[in-house]
């Protein structure tokens, strides 16, 4: 039983749709649980308010963003390397998930600004590297929209993925040599901020409801690209299908 | 391989002033910032040094689909690609040749271009320094580009879609490098990773572009 088994898409699908109807049950769950939890049920900070309930949506959403790219980096070395069509589509599946988790972790991170640090928008390293993220994410769906041929299209997305993964990160630090920030450093998982020895550090009472709300994002991405690369391996049957009609239809 | 660099050459200063666009465009660029911002010299001498590097960035991203679309379109790639030359070392001589006919040129004018917005007296030594440092970078990773959208009939939007978020890290050098300079601030760090950059992309990047045309030759 090796994973590759499941570079077949056939395998792939009925897997997939095994497992996918308890993942959608757990993701949702998790996902609704942890927010009306991290609404309702958590109490409001003393400086910042209610605002603060925004990291519930924010850091899951931010964490996914980058994960996203991450996980179509392997897809694509696993396409470029091994071939298997169900990789570069499942990273072709991704990239959408992906730029709309960036989108809301941008617009959550502006609505918390305003009252917060009193802008929209302001050049910090971390909100500007993760505007380049999607632009990185606008180019390669661009470039997968734009390809006719789905097989010319896999290979250069894939290169562009790689190259782009190097450009992204030297823009990440680049960035932060070019100005220093406002937003605050990663805290929820420093280390001892869950077990709470630092001074600066997520409050357990807002950490648990993250975790749970980081979970549930994380299943909702996983099952949305199983969901999707289904859907992209069907698609290409049915071309593949027709194609073949026409040829019978001619002979 | 100095063949092929002589031909390209040549047909960059023959065929219809490819060569004389990116300057003009630069040169336009950079005469419409004070029409937009207004004429305080106060302010032109603080943005110029990123003015500049905008606009040598934006003439660069014009020329950019001439690297390779007008062999696609004769087939002269294809046989470019069949000939004794590895890919990749074609590669890198059209990006050679990019940067001579576009790259240097700015280089050369941008400090002339910088009297027009008030660049400090300081600057203009490391307005050129970093241009020249980075433009080599520019060049090689819009050859990427390029190699990407080569077969695309409208590539040209897309091409700046991808292109531009590479050219981040480069900009943010060179532009601070220049911004320090001009502020008499130490230019060494910056510098360094711009010079950094611009080695790691003119030595990695043409395996990356080969490999995007051989699919796309295919």
């Amino acid at each position: 039983m090796s994973i590759w088994e499941y570079a077949n898409p056939k395998k792939f699908l009925s897997t997939s749709e095994k497992v996918m109807p308890a993942l959608w049950v757990l993701s949702i769950a998790l996902t609704v649980g942890g927010l009306i939890w991290g609404f309702f049920l958590t109490p409001d900070d003393y400086r910042q308010g209610s605002t603060v309930k925004i990291i519930f949506i924010h850091v899951p959403a931010a964490l996914m963003a980058i994960n996203a790219w991450f996980m179509m980096l392997v897809a694509s070395l696993i396409w470029v390397i091994r071939r298997h069509h169900v990789s570069a589509l499942a990273a072709k599946a991704a990239a959408p998930v992906g730029v709309v988790m960036t989108l809301i972790a941008l617009v959550t991170g502006a609505l918390w600004g305003q009252p917060m640090w009193g802008t929209w928008w302001a050049w910090d390293p971390r909100l500007t590297s993760f505007l380049v993220l999607f632009l990185f994410y606008l180019g390669y769906i661009a470039l997968w929209e734009a390809i006719e041929d789905p097989d010319t299209a896999a290979d250069l997305t894939a290169i562009l993925c790689l190259v782009g993964s190097v450009f992204a990160v030297l823009s990440r630090y680049a960035v932060l040599f070019w100005n220093q920030g406002l937003h605050q450093g990663a805290s929820v998982m420093r280390a001892g901020a869950v077990a709470g020895d630092t001074e600066e550090r997520v409050s357990n009472v807002f950490a648990t409801p993250l975790f749970v709300c980081m979970g549930g994002f994380a299943l909702l991405f996983l099952v949305l690209v199983l969901y999707r690369t289904g859907t992209e391996i069907r698609a290409r049957r049915i071309k593949a299908l027709l194609a073949r009609e026409r040829l019978e239809a001619e002979a | 391989m100095i063949a092929l660099l002589l031909r390209d050459l040549k047909l960059a200063m023959r065929a219809g002033g490819g060569f004389g666009l990116g300057l003009s465009f630069f040169l336009i660029v950079t005469v419409m910032v004070p029409f937009a911002v207004g004429p305080e010299t106060e302010l032109l001498s603080r943005i110029a040094p990123g003015v500049l590097w905008i606009g040598a960035l934006l003439a660069c991203l014009l020329s950019l689909d001439r690297i390779l679309a007008l062999d696609w379109e004769d087939g002269s790639l294809d046989l470019l690609a069949t000939a004794p030359l590895p890919l990749e070392a074609i590669v890198t001589i059209k990006s050679l040749a990019h940067w001579i006919t576009t790259g240097l040129p700015l280089v050369l004018i941008a400090p002339v271009l910088g009297v027009l917005l008030h660049l400090p007296a300081s600057a203009y030594l490391w307005i050129f320094v970093s241009l020249l440092l980075g433009t080599p970078a520019l060049s090689v990773i819009g050859t990427f580009g390029a190699a990407l959208t080569v077969g695309l009939k409208r590539g040209g939007l897309l091409l700046s879609l991808l292109v531009l978020p590479l050219y981040v890290p480069t900009l943010i050098f060179g532009a601070e490098m220049a911004r320090r300079g001009a502020s008499g601030l130490s230019i060494e760090t910056p510098m360094l990773l711009l010079a950094g950059i611009s080695a790691a992309s003119v030595a990695l990047l043409p395996f990356a572009s080969a490999a995007v045309l051989r699919i796309n030759l295919r």
